[in-house]
């Protein structure tokens, strides 16, 4: 017998814990919170290590790698403490297992190729909005920057209409 | 000292990141089915946790800044670039929909032990490496219709700041109490329990359906 998950936090009081750990980050580092730029930085470095001519010369990650390592930033220690934060707290509330989540309906390839079909999207959408749900919706919200609301309102339209094409997808 | 410390060393980034990854984990953002259960609008938890952490956060500055403890300029604060950064959010919207995570949550996901979570961060890293590639050409969409440096909504609207986190905060209290109706209506919002189930082993009832449905659609 497997001992039951503890339950998720309610909403309220984990919007309440984000939003504090959100201000915490601004006043220690004058920025908020990030995702997509990892990714970013993880492509210039892999880039600068199989292809390094090729990915000096491109005129998006040229810079990062002329700047030398890409991915010794902030927004790296970052990541590898989201790694830490959410592997332990899965693993005390007994909500974290090796396996594919998916919906009934959906075989684990299907799923897989899904994610993968996503994540291109996702990576592609971040480089052009110059950050992601974290960096622009997240913490640029918070300073109440226009752009934080462009972004957000595009990402919701966008999840409502995809949402109803792909329900296959879920259901 | 003064404040923001501006302090963008490991230790600051292990912090933020643990209390980060920590908090996404308890609300259940490792989960791409309850993620993605906002969009069929019967689990409100990401519409509601974000909306609380903008406002929270948005309210802490704003104390911070009436009270002289930073400056007005001292946080970092984007400059809008329409169709790059609405377009950017479309695409962010559709991958998030289909794959089910954004890339913070991916990472949770993957913590917590979803092998889909890992090849969704794959795709991140594709779908950058794309972008690099498609860059040149695309330089007259990602620099298009620049807005003010550093514009706010109290910028935009010409209005008090309190004004414009009043309005936010009626409008979050309006979407928490349709996001309960809905909620309850559609089943309630996905727990830890049901996120932790692995589906049935698909019936062949199952098959045959979906399979009808796909000839439906041919």
């Amino acid at each position: 017998m497997y001992a039951e998950p503890r339950p998720f936090w309610p909403p309220l009081i984990s919007g309440i814990a984000l939003g504090l750990t959100l201000l915490l980050t601004f006043v220690i580092t004058g920025h908020g919170l990030g995702g997509s730029g990892f990714f970013a930085r993880a492509v210039a470095a892999i880039g600068g290590w199989l292809a390094p001519a090729a990915t000096a010369a491109n005129a998006y990650y040229g810079p990062f790698v002329e700047a030398g390592k890409p991915l010794l930033s902030w927004i790296t220690w970052e990541v590898v403490g989201v790694m830490i934060g959410a592997f332990a707290g899965s693993v005390t509330a007994r909500r974290a297992r090796v396996r594919v989540e998916r919906s009934d309906g959906v075989s684990s390839g299907s799923r897989l190729a899904y994610a993968l079909a996503g994540g291109l999207l996702v990576g592609m959408g971040a480089r052009l909005a110059r950050g992601c749900t974290s960096g622009l919706g997240l913490s640029g919200g918070a300073t109440l920057a226009v752009a934080g609301f462009v972004f957000l309102i595009g990402f919701f339209v966008a999840g409502f209409v995809f949402s109803m094409q792909f329900k296959r997808a879920w259901q | 000292m003064s404040i923001p410390v501006y302090d963008s060393g490991i230790a600051s980034g292990l912090l933020a990141g643990i209390l980060f990854g920590y908090v996404l984990e308890a609300a259940g953002f490792g989960s791409p089915r309850k993620l993605t259960a906002q969009f069929r609008l019967s689990d409100f938890s990401v519409f509601k946790v974000m909306f609380t952490a903008v406002l929270v956060a948005a309210v802490g500055l704003w104390i911070l800044r009436s009270t002289g403890v930073i400056t007005q300029a001292s946080v970092y604060t984007p400059t809008t670039f329409f169709w790059a950064m609405g377009l950017g959010g479309v695409l962010i919207g559709a991958g998030f929909a289909i794959g089910g995570y954004c890339p913070g949550t991916s990472i949770v996901g993957a913590a917590s032990g979803r092998i889909d979570a890992f090849v969704f961060m794959a795709g991140i890293l594709g779908g950058s490496a794309l972008f690099g590639w498609a860059y040149e050409p695309l330089q007259g969409l990602y620099f298009a219709a620049q807005g003010p440096k550093a514009e706010t909504l109290p910028d935009l609207f010409g209005v008090p700041e309190w004004i414009v986190l009043a309005a936010l905060i009626a409008a979050a209290a309006a979407g928490f109490a349709v996001g309960n109706i809905l909620e309850k209506a559609r089943g309630g919002p996905l727990s830890a329990k049901e996120v932790m189930r692995d589906p049935e082993e698909i019936a062949s009832s199952t098959i045959h359906h979906t399979a009808k449905e796909l000839n439906a659609h041919a």
